[in-house]
């Protein structure tokens, strides 16, 4: 998660493309969902995909985070094309995901809910729990201490015990960023993290984002609110029928014609 | 008062042994949601393949090859679960109810495989002479069912615990993820496939040691014996103790065969014996009604689906933090 001690490779680090998609395209039936996309994500970045309803951003995000597969065009994830992988790959490529109406394990505990978010857990193997008993306990001891720490980062630690049904739905998108932080990813893919969260829930949120970002975690999200995208995000991509429409400072984003436009309904 | 004891053992081996299948049962569709519809062909697989390796050599069918019960019971496990996975390579990408479908296609195929596979199965005739545990004490009745049963509750047991830690494994908490929530579950690097299909064919074998099992209890296997009747019973069996619950799989079985049992003795006592064949098919209209019954008194069985969690989890009582509705300083 930290960069470097050296200043010039971590100056080469933070401009490293994490994420490089060119030319996606994704049609479902006539509709051209996602028309020749391309899109960039370096290092340490945290940038907002934004757009109208209907302009192809929770398509394209899909697309990276693997549930969909393009129809062309390439997806590279720190260099190795990544297209043709299936979602469960890409927690292994260090790119994590939430979903814009949260999924947790409702009949789960919270903490085994995090839980499940471990990587290369051994007693995954059902053999394994016979065989080395011991070496999988010490293994589901750490996951759970760094499971409780992760439900402490997110303030959710008194309801470990809870299944995670009782939730509100902010607290389970909490828990959704608690479960994807088990799993360490480089990249963090966060699918409208702000809706349908109350307001003083939404502070904490948007506190834990800007804590990850600045820890090294880079991250892309969709947002519809604009303020939010304005206080997180150092650049914004705009997409309108399914491609690329603008891309800079949200500041200015914000002012460009063609977003207004956009937004007003005038493209076709 | 020796004769009852007799029974009474007798019995709860009967019952123990469709234990087993339920307990296969309950790894694929209570933990993990595995719609199996043919569930009397994989028991069939075990019956055969442990029949094939114990019985002594002879002309009418395979081998058979002599070796001790043992082998044949681990023998039959094995086969099973292999045949499951290759079962499972093909279809656990289905849906549940195309998965429901293709399984019991592939338990109507190997029904048939074994009544036309003369050579090998012996067909329509059956296979006989299977050996039996504790045969030396076949002239004791009550000590030969005593020893059956003691040695079934045993395998019981083994299997119960070994799955309780499976189900409160890494492993099992991945199959309850998956089963709640798929593409949750992928996007935190679970490959369903891989995971559903362990959890098919170590479903399989289990109930390929339960076939083997019985086969030996009873001595003697035919192809009738693996009907889709047998798949009812087990599915009754899962539902009225508590589908999720290794505990209620285990009792749905005594509670329901002995719902089968008592019909058959209502059937004999209260039909003229040219009328008891058709009116065996009330005692599948009873464990309808039983099932009906206990579904509405308990909708999700009798002990209901346990609450599962690593021992670690509870290692110790969560730390006192600030509410989650109040942000914390970073």
């Amino acid at each position: 998660m930290q960069s470097s001690h050296d200043p010039m490779k971590a100056s080469a680090a933070k401009d490293a493309a994490v994420i490089e998609v060119a030319d996606v395209v994704k049609a479902f039936g006539g509709l051209r969902a996602v028309d020749g996309m391309s899109l960039s994500l370096r290092a340490g970045e945290m940038i907002a995909l934004i757009g109208p309803n209907g302009a192809g951003k929770t398509t394209m995000f899909n697309l990276i985070a693997g549930s969909l597969r393009p129809d062309a065009g390439s997806i590279r994830v720190g260099g190795v094309d990544v297209a043709r992988e299936g979602p469960d790959r890409r927690i292994g490529r260090g790119v994590g995901r939430t979903f814009q109406i949260p999924r947790p394990f409702a009949e789960m505990s919270v903490l085994e809910n995090v839980l499940t978010g471990a990587q290369a857990q051994a007693g995954e193997r059902p053999w394994m729990n016979f065989l080395v008993p011991g070496r999988i306990a010490a293994q589901e001891r750490a996951a759970v201490d760094r499971a409780r720490e992760l439900l402490d980062f997110v303030t959710l630690s008194r309801l470990e015990l809870e299944p995670a049904r009782v939730l509100s739905g902010g607290q389970r998108k909490l828990l959704e960023l608690a479960r994807i932080l088990m799993a360490d990813p480089r990249v963090i893919l966060l699918d409208e993290p702000a809706a349908g969260v109350n307001p003083v829930l939404l502070e904490l949120l948007i506190d834990r984002i800007v804590s990850l970002n600045a820890a090294g975690k880079t991250i892309l999200l969709i947002e519809h609110n604009m303020d939010m995208v304005a206080r997180l995000c150092g650049r914004a991509v705009v997409m309108a029928a399914g491609r690329l429409l603008a891309e800079g400072p949200p500041a200015q984003i914000a002012r460009d014609p063609a977003v207004i436009s956009a937004y007003l309904g005038d493209v076709a | 008062m020796i004769d009852l004891l007799s029974y009474g053992a007798f019995f709860l081996s009967v019952a123990l042994s469709y234990a087993i299948i339920c307990l296969g049962l309950n790894v694929q569709w209570g933990q993990t949601g595995l719609f199996n519809v043919g569930i009397a062909g994989f028991v069939a697989i075990g019956a055969y393949v442990s029949a094939l390796l114990t019985t002594p050599e002879t002309v009418d069918h395979l081998g058979g090859f002599g070796l001790p019960i043992m082998a044949g019971w681990l023998g039959a496990a094995l086969a099973t679960g292999f045949a499951t996975f290759l079962i499972g390579a093909l279809t656990i990408r289905l849906r549940a109810d195309y998965l429901a479908i293709a399984t019991f296609g592939a338990a109507v195929a190997i029904h048939l495989c074994i009544l036309n596979l003369q050579s090998v199965t012996s067909g329509p005739f059956g296979i006989g002479f299977i050996p039996r545990p504790f045969a030396n004490l076949a002239d004791r009745p009550l000590a030969f069912s005593l020893a059956n049963f003691a040695l079934l509750a045993a395998v019981v047991l083994a299997l119960y615990l070994a799955l309780e830690h499976l189900a409160r494994s890494p492993w099992g908490r991945v199959l309850r993820a998956i089963r709640e929530d798929e593409p949750a579950a992928l996007a935190l690097g679970k490959s369903a496939v891989r995971f559903r299909l362990q959890a098919f064919a170590l479903g399989g074998a289990i109930m390929g040691l339960a076939g083997a099992t019985q086969a030996h209890f009873i001595g003697y296997i035919a192809p009738d014996n693996y009907q889709p009747i047998l798949t009812f019973q087990v599915w009754a069996m899962l539902i009225v103790g508590g589908s999720g619950n290794n505990r209620g799989a285990i009792l749905g079985a005594v509670v329901v065969w002995g719902i089968w049992a008592l019909s058959g003795s209502a059937v004999a006592s209260l039909f003229p014996a040219e009328q008891q064949a058709r009116a065996a098919s009330l005692q599948i209209v009873m464990i309808g009604l039983a099932l009906c019954a206990i579904l509405l008194w308990r909708p999700r069985g009798i002990l209901g689906e346990a609450r599962i969690m690593s021992r670690h989890v509870l290692r110790r009582s969560p730390p006192a933090t600030p509410l989650p509705s109040t942000p914390s300083e970073t």
